[in-house]
């Protein structure tokens, strides 16, 4: 199925979780936070958390600002 | 010996203690470590960061800011920069606090266009009430007109930082009787964010009776950013020492330093 990952077009399995996406991404142990159809959904969850077609995810990380 | 008001002045923000009252930015920087270097270097204690989207499939190796900034060993304040409506700065302000385990320091600005980067008071006014009921401690980017400083703060902003000059000009304080109006109205600490170019002028805020200073494009933009840190850091106490001590009256005559009484010749 198809999602949407930062504004871009993804290909990822069936019932994929936020942890499987977060592993394919190889974003694993990476300080990010992620937003679910503009939801945010908590770390704790991201196991738990099943991706559906057309899901627009919002990952997003700390870098220098003012 | 140090007196008591240098010893005990702490900048108080939302209850918790800072003795640096020099906020420094991380962005503009040519590296992480000269990032990390210059903060280290400018004494500060809060330090602000911006979010944004990871990069995908890019340097899964690349260094992050939080491991030269570490939030153990700084108080870390996430802004909104780049957030030109209300929905966008609450959204970016809910992020970093689930990147920041729960972490509700924020630094809230919200633009008007790109050439002036100066905030749209609109959006500002309504993000801050939409984050205050949220829980956020609300340290919040301003223009410098007082009847809105005061209304940020009666929203429940922890903190109201009016520009000095525009994001990044380093022009200075371009209006200080504002930021005097601004102050002494005040019941939260007034912190001048965005303009200052040179130690000087963040002495001049701090003389002035500003509670801190935030700077970064005055440091990440000196030849010498390492350097400039440090010389930021001496300017701020420096201002604030003076701001206790109380200046001398000006006076319109001189009036001699050495004794009249004892000339060799009338």
């Amino acid at each position: 199925m198809q999602i949407q990952v930062n504004g871009e077009a993804l290909e990822i399995s069936e019932d994929a979780t936020l942890n499987d996406l977060i592993e394919q991404l190889q974003l694993v142990g990476k300080r990010i936070a992620i937003e679910l159809n503009l939801e945010i959904i908590p770390r704790s969850e991201h196991a738990s958390t099943r991706l559906k077609s057309d899901d627009q995810v919002e990952i997003v990380h700390a870098i220098g600002g003012g | 010996m140090m007196s008591e008001l240098e010893t005990n002045d702490p900048l108080v923000i939302a209850g918790q203690t800072f003795k640096s009252r020099l906020l420094v930015g991380t962005g503009k920087y040519k590296d992480m470590a000269e990032t990390g270097a210059a903060i280290e270097a400018s004494g500060a204690e809060i330090v602000t960061m911006a979010v944004r989207r990871t990069n995908l499939g890019q340097n899964p190796d690349e260094p992050n800011l939080l491991d030269v900034v570490s939030p153990d060993r700084y108080t870390l304040l996430p802004n909104t920069a780049g957030c030109y409506t209300a929905d966008d700065a609450v959204r970016t302000c809910r992020l970093a606090r689930e990147l920041l385990d729960g972490h509700d320091l924020v630094k809230l600005e919200v633009l008007g266009d790109q050439k002036t980067l100066y905030p749209n008071i609109i959006e500002t006014v309504k993000a801050a009430e939409t984050l205050v009921k949220d829980g956020f401690k609300v340290m919040v980017y301003t223009n410098d007109d007082p009847i809105v400083a005061k209304q940020l703060e009666e929203i429940g902003c922890v903190a109201v930082m009016p520009l000095g000059s525009l994001i990044g000009s380093g022009l200075g304080i371009q209006n200080p009787h504002n930021i005097r109006l601004i102050m002494e109205e005040a019941n939260v600490p007034i912190l001048v964010d965005a303009g200052i170019g040179t130690p000087s002028e963040a002495a001049m805020a701090m003389e002035m009776g500003c509670a801190g200073v935030l700077v970064n494009s005055a440091i990440a933009g000196a030849q010498n950013p390492v350097l400039m840190a440090k010389a930021m850091q001496k300017a701020v106490q420096a201002g604030r020492e003076a701001h206790l001590a109380v200046r001398m009256p000006r006076k319109a005559y001189a009036s001699a330093s050495s004794p009249l009484d004892g000339l060799i010749s009338k």
